[in-house]
């Protein structure tokens, strides 16, 4: 599965400056994974030391939440869209 | 000044960090893994997403001179600019100059709940805005003057967008704020009349807020300052300024214990971080005391995280009349929980049918009429007296953060007690004399 994945700014060092990637895996955990083989220290600034997402991470598949999903075990439909995201924004 | 573009932190920024000036601030420290970067347009670590948070260096300061020059200065939030990441002219810049609100000392409101070791109100409605939202903007104003943009912005529930309108407005800068489109509309009035653009997203907060942190990312969004996004780390540094208002007006005192609402839980960290360093700076003396955070049932991450023992928060979808705290993935909620827990206090929550009455018992009792958030806390603090978590013997404050006039709907099935014929007959008929 192809998934186009949005990075954020703190992340673009390992991108080359890019915004968007593209990464394979048919769910989040792949998708990270690959995005490692291709871009290495990203994984682990996204997940922690347990190879968990990190508490100040958010990750949308397509417009989900993948805390409200299943975490890492979120399948990531092809064609689809990973967003991370630092979570540390927002006070209304 | 020669003008180039910095990249630090991955942050591109129109002003070098070795030339701005915001006072006794000197760098943006991670508040989990403890990662400094200098000062600039950032707010999320580069290591770990971690919040940065601001780092300064009092060193210089002796507690009777700073106490003295505290005293000496205006009657806003600029009588604490020594201790902010603010300019030392900052009292000279166009800005609204919000804070030294009202601590209502609320013995009508002690009687009803009983306590008995002091009850007071900080009431914020008193702010440029009507919420105390007015504090942390003219933080974030101050950063964007730094760093050189030119556009203010936000996401907000309401209170946010009103007051950063009106401090674009007065600074003559361009603003541009997000809100959930179904906003009440006293909130969605009282932000579009200061002429900024104001944006509805068909989506809840966290929708919004989701939006706006993509859009930093883009080069639409480049030259923007968002107050809560990319200038969050300043931004939050103004609910510093409640604890010093606070510790001030009861004599430069420590109260015992402080029901603070929960939104993104910034406000009650921060307020926790102004506690620490007035004790630190030697302003007052050094004892303990507890925070309570107070929340909505129908958006309570924070409260069911605490009460489940939990140190992560779980996101809900807020569904509660308490607008302006539904933020259902609260980003400083795991602080929130730490703090608690360390000050021996609790996070509760209450029903809309309680921040109803809540909103009705202030008003009642005080003259006081809250935006919902007070209602929140009014009604959190029953409870916690109820449930023995709070000490009615000990000196008690409440927050009431905004206005009831943004709010009406909450309780706007109160109306006319009777309506009569202008005469005494119809005056004495309807029970009134």
């Amino acid at each position: 599965m192809s998934v186009t994945v949005r990075i954020p700014t703190i992340l673009r060092t390992y991108t080359g400056g890019q915004a968007e990637v593209s990464a394979e895996g048919a769910n989040l955990g792949e998708v990270i994974a690959d995005l490692e083989k291709n871009h290495t220290g990203i994984a682990a600034r996204v997940l922690d030391d347990q190879g968990r997402l990190r508490r100040f991470v958010n990750v949308y598949v397509n417009d989900d939440d993948v805390r409200f999903e299943q975490g890492l075990e979120t399948a990531t439909p092809e064609g689809g869209s990973v967003s991370i995201i630092p979570a540390v924004a927002g006070g209304a | 000044m020669a003008v180039q573009t910095v990249t630090t932190a991955s942050a591109s920024t129109t002003t070098s960090a070795a030339s701005v000036d915001l006072g006794p601030a000197t760098a943006l420290s991670c508040r989990e893994c403890g990662h400094r970067v200098p000062l600039g347009p950032v707010f999320a670590c580069e290591e770990c997403f971690g919040p940065l948070e601001i780092a300064y260096d009092f060193s210089s300061y002796e507690a009777g001179e700073l106490r003295r020059r505290i005293e000496a200065g205006p009657s806003n939030i600029w009588r604490y600019a020594p201790l902010l990441p603010v300019p030392a002219d900052v009292a000279d810049k166009p800005n609204l100059n919000p804070g030294w609100t009202k601590l209502v000392k609320a013995d009508n409101l002690a009687r009803e709940l009983g306590v008995t070791g002091g009850l007071y109100v900080k009431d914020d409605s008193g702010n440029p805005t009507h919420s105390f939202k007015d504090r942390v903007v003219a933080q974030a104003l101050e950063a964007a003057r730094a760093f050189g943009f030119t556009t203010l912005s936000c996401s907000s529930t309401g209170n946010l967008a009103g007051a950063v309108g009106a401090a674009a407005a007065r600074a003559g800068f361009r603003s541009c704020v997000f809100i959930p489109h179904d906003l009440e509309q006293g909130k969605v009035v009282m932000a579009a009349v200061y002429g900024g653009e104001l944006v509805g997203i068909d989506g809840n907060y966290d929708d919004v807020n989701r939006f706006c942190s993509e859009l930093i990312g883009d080069p639409a969004g480049e030259g923007w300052g968002f107050v809560n996004v990319n200038l969050r780390p300043y931004y939050g540094e103004g609910s510093k300024t409640l604890a010093y208002e606070i510790c001030e007006q009861l004599g430069w005192r420590l109260p015992d214990q402080l029901v603070i609402p929960i939104a993104s839980g910034s406000q009650f960290t921060k307020i926790d971080k102004g506690l620490k360093e007035l004790v630190q700076l030697g302003l007052v003396e050094d004892k303990p005391y507890k925070l309570f955070g107070a929340q909505a049932a129908g958006c309570s991450p924070v409260s069911v995280a605490y009460k489940a023992g939990h140190d992560v928060v779980r996101p809900q979808k807020p569904d509660t009349i308490a607008k302006s705290l539904a933020i259902g993935n609260p980003a400083d909620g795991p602080y929130v929980l730490d703090i608690a827990r360390r000050t021996g206090g609790a996070v509760e929550d209450v029903t809309d049918e309680e921040v109803v009455a809540g909103i009705r018992l202030l008003a009642r009792t005080e003259g006081v009429f809250a935006e919902t958030a007070g209602g929140v806390t009014v009604g959190v603090t029953r409870k916690l007296i109820e449930n023995g978590l709070l000490d009615p013997s000990l000196t008690t404050v409440v927050l009431n953060t905004g206005d009831g006039l943004k709010t009406l709907d909450a309780v706007a099935d109160q109306g006319l007690t009777a309506t009569i014929r202008p005469s005494l007959e119809s005056f004495r008929e309807a029970g009134l004399g």
